[in-house]
């Protein structure tokens, strides 16, 4: 057990960090920080969802960023529209995403590979035009949500720790989801078709079916993470959806480990502390940022939570 | 009739600068296997060197020679500095690593040139219309850019077809070990490749430079247009390429010429104006998810696959 020692307790501290850190926010009067956290637990999520068919069911997605813009516009039309409730306007995004993952999934897992990476990059960019055009909803200046989701007395989604609170227990709860997922038979069983689909087929599972029902899960989820990210920002455009937002996604998963419960978590945390903290010290901070993802590639195989793993047993 | 014909041009002429850059990346993609999402940013690249290069010496042929030169250097840089040491590996470390690399020369790009798009300005002898039937004018930079275009690939055909290099790449393509333990430099092979590869998004990007400006970020949206043309085309196959770029140029042209009124015919005016922009934008998406569909494998696969 001692192997896994570094890996765990750094996840636990960052988790430990992620829940005080109203707290520290208050105490320092630092409200930025809370912001920012906001926006990282969000995408946290959004990153989350898409290890689930990433990492798990070695379905490498490259639109995943349109379930948030699904999600967003489902919160934003409903908003403009005078429907204000988040009771309805999140299972309504909820389910938009769901009916989106339903028919592009079950379009695209007729292909496999790199054909599977850009045919669910061209759904995605698809779904961007289409916004775009969307002229009554703002078209390609994006719409602003002017007000955000009432949860009629239960959560204020205007009071900054109650919104945090409630992104961070959406974040646990999806996380705590997919733990259950990945360990029951069903999880087991899209494992399977990972690493060997021929021989789970031959056995009897049907194996698309499966792959199906993961995918829409996955992409119910990151509806959900798009809902939150309206009211975060209280505006939604086409832009959330573009592709090097889905590469965003991406890039978190891989550099905190995919396949890993944690590991889209600490690469959210890393990727837009990072981003954060180089955009402070200089203008240009991609200069940075790019050459140093080169190098976490070429040199962190299993990315953060790989090195911590490894840090473990050396 | 005229309009026809002149989009018809268009369309010919937009798919053929695709096809040069579908080609390189699937040079590299076939070949190599590495999925290079920074193939946009070369021609971005090559696009700033051309304005920079023809600013320079006041000549235009001279600046884009210069130009495509500059962007091979660069190709065979970046081969051998980093992506070299990512072959066989995973493609999502390819996904990361390149995505790494649009990041670098985006911000780079900005430094060095400032956030402000370019302008390349055309010599007066390109700028004149030219009669292509009677009565019809086409702009003779379009006119050029087809023939260079139609050269180009006519060169690689023949080049990947009929040369022995051509015939080391083809062999490299389907087997690596052999053809290295043939006693072939396996390694100088690819890096020219990558460079050849470079080279004519370099191209690509210095000969779309003067229709549009030169901003940073151009290669992005169009590097997607290349691997639809790739996907749809079948991955690792020239041929494929070059037909899939010709009909994704003609589609997606005639689409935004003729759908808004095409859609007014069949519905109210309002209607059709807010729906035409997004659906022309979408419609080689919508070509390419109706392809996989039907032929998993792209219109025409490589045979050795």
């Amino acid at each position: 057990m001692k192997t896994l020692g570094v890996s765990k307790v750094v996840t636990a501290l960052v988790l430990a960090g992620l829940v005080l850190l109203p707290l520290y926010s208050q105490l320092s009067g630092n409200i930025f920080i809370l912001t920012l956290f906001t926006r990282i637990v969000i995408l946290a999520l959004a990153a989350a969802s898409l290890n689930l068919i990433m990492g798990y069911g070695g379905m490498m997605s490259f639109g995943h960023a349109a379930y948030l813009g699904i999600g967003g516009y489902a919160v934003g039309i409903l908003a403009q529209e005078g429907v204000g409730s988040g009771f309805v306007q999140f299972p309504v995004a909820l389910a938009a995403s769901a009916t989106y993952a339903l028919v592009i999934g079950a379009l695209s897992l007729r292909t496999r590979g790199v054909y599977f990476i850009m045919i669910t990059l061209a759904f995605a960019q698809m779904a961007y035009y289409v916004a775009s055009g969307l002229a009554r909803y703002g078209g390609d200046d994006g719409l602003t949500v002017y007000k955000r989701s009432d949860f009629s007395g239960l959560v204020n989604l205007s009071s900054r720790v109650q919104f945090y609170y409630l992104c961070l227990a959406c974040l646990f709860g999806v996380i705590f989801l997919i733990w259950r997922i990945v360990n029951s038979r069903f999880g087991l069983v899209v494992q399977g078709l990972r690493s060997n689909e021929q021989r789970m087929q031959a056995i009897g599972f049907p194996a698309k079916r499966y792959q199906l029902v993961c995918f829409v899960i996955a992409g119910t989820m990151c509806g959900l993470a798009g809902a939150l990210l309206a009211n975060n920002t209280d505006f939604v455009s086409p832009a959330v959806m573009y592709w090097t937002r889905s590469g965003d996604l991406m890039v978190m998963v891989i550099l905190g480990g995919m396949g890993t419960l944690f590991g889209p978590v600490m690469g959210a945390v890393v990727y837009l502390l990072l981003e954060e903290f180089l955009s402070q010290i200089t203008e240009y901070w991609a200069l940075i940022m790019g050459p140093l993802l080169l190098l976490i590639v070429l040199f962190g195989r299993g990315g953060i939570m790989g090195l911590l793993g490894r840090a473990g047993r050396g | 009739m005229l309009l026809v014909v002149e989009q018809f041009l268009n369309g010919l002429q937009f798919g053929l600068l695709l096809f040069l850059l579908a080609a390189g990346l699937t040079l590299v993609f076939g070949i190599m296997d590495l999925v290079n999402l920074a193939h946009g940013s070369l021609y971005m690249m090559g696009a700033y060197f051309a304005a920079t290069f023809v600013a320079w010496t006041g000549n235009f042929l001279l600046g884009a020679l210069l130009a495509l030169g500059a962007t091979l250097v660069l190709g065979i840089v970046l081969e051998v500095v980093a992506l070299r040491h990512l072959y066989g590996r995973d493609h999502l470390d390819h996904v990361l690593a390149t995505f790494g690399l649009i990041l670098f020369f985006n911000e780079a790009v900005r430094l060095i040139w400032g956030p402000a798009g370019l302008a390349l300005p055309l010599p007066p002898w390109l700028t004149v219309p030219v009669p292509i039937l009677p009565g019809v004018y086409y702009p003779a930079y379009r006119l050029a850019i087809i023939v260079v275009a139609l050269l180009v690939a006519l060169l690689l055909y023949l080049g990947v077809m009929r040369t022995r290099i051509g015939m080391l790449i083809r062999a490299g393509a389907s087997n690596r070990e052999m053809i290295g333990a043939l006693g072939i430099n396996i390694k100088l092979l690819y890096t020219l490749v990558f460079g050849l590869g470079a080279a004519l998004a370099g191209l690509a990007g210095l000969m779309q430079a003067p229709i549009l400006t030169v901003q940073i970020g151009m290669g992005e949206n169009i590097l997607i247009l290349a691997f639809v043309i790739i996907v749809i085309g079948g991955i690792g196959s020239i041929r494929g390429a070059f037909l899939a770029a010709i009909f994704v140029g003609m589609i997606d042209t005639l689409g935004r010429a003729f759908l808004p009124n095409l859609l007014r015919q069949i519905l109210s005016s309002t209607a059709a104006s807010t729906a035409a922009p997004a659906l022309s934008s979408m419609l080689i998406y919508l070509l390419m998810a109706i392809v996989l569909v039907v032929r998993p494998e792209g219109l025409f696969p490589a045979s050795r696959r």
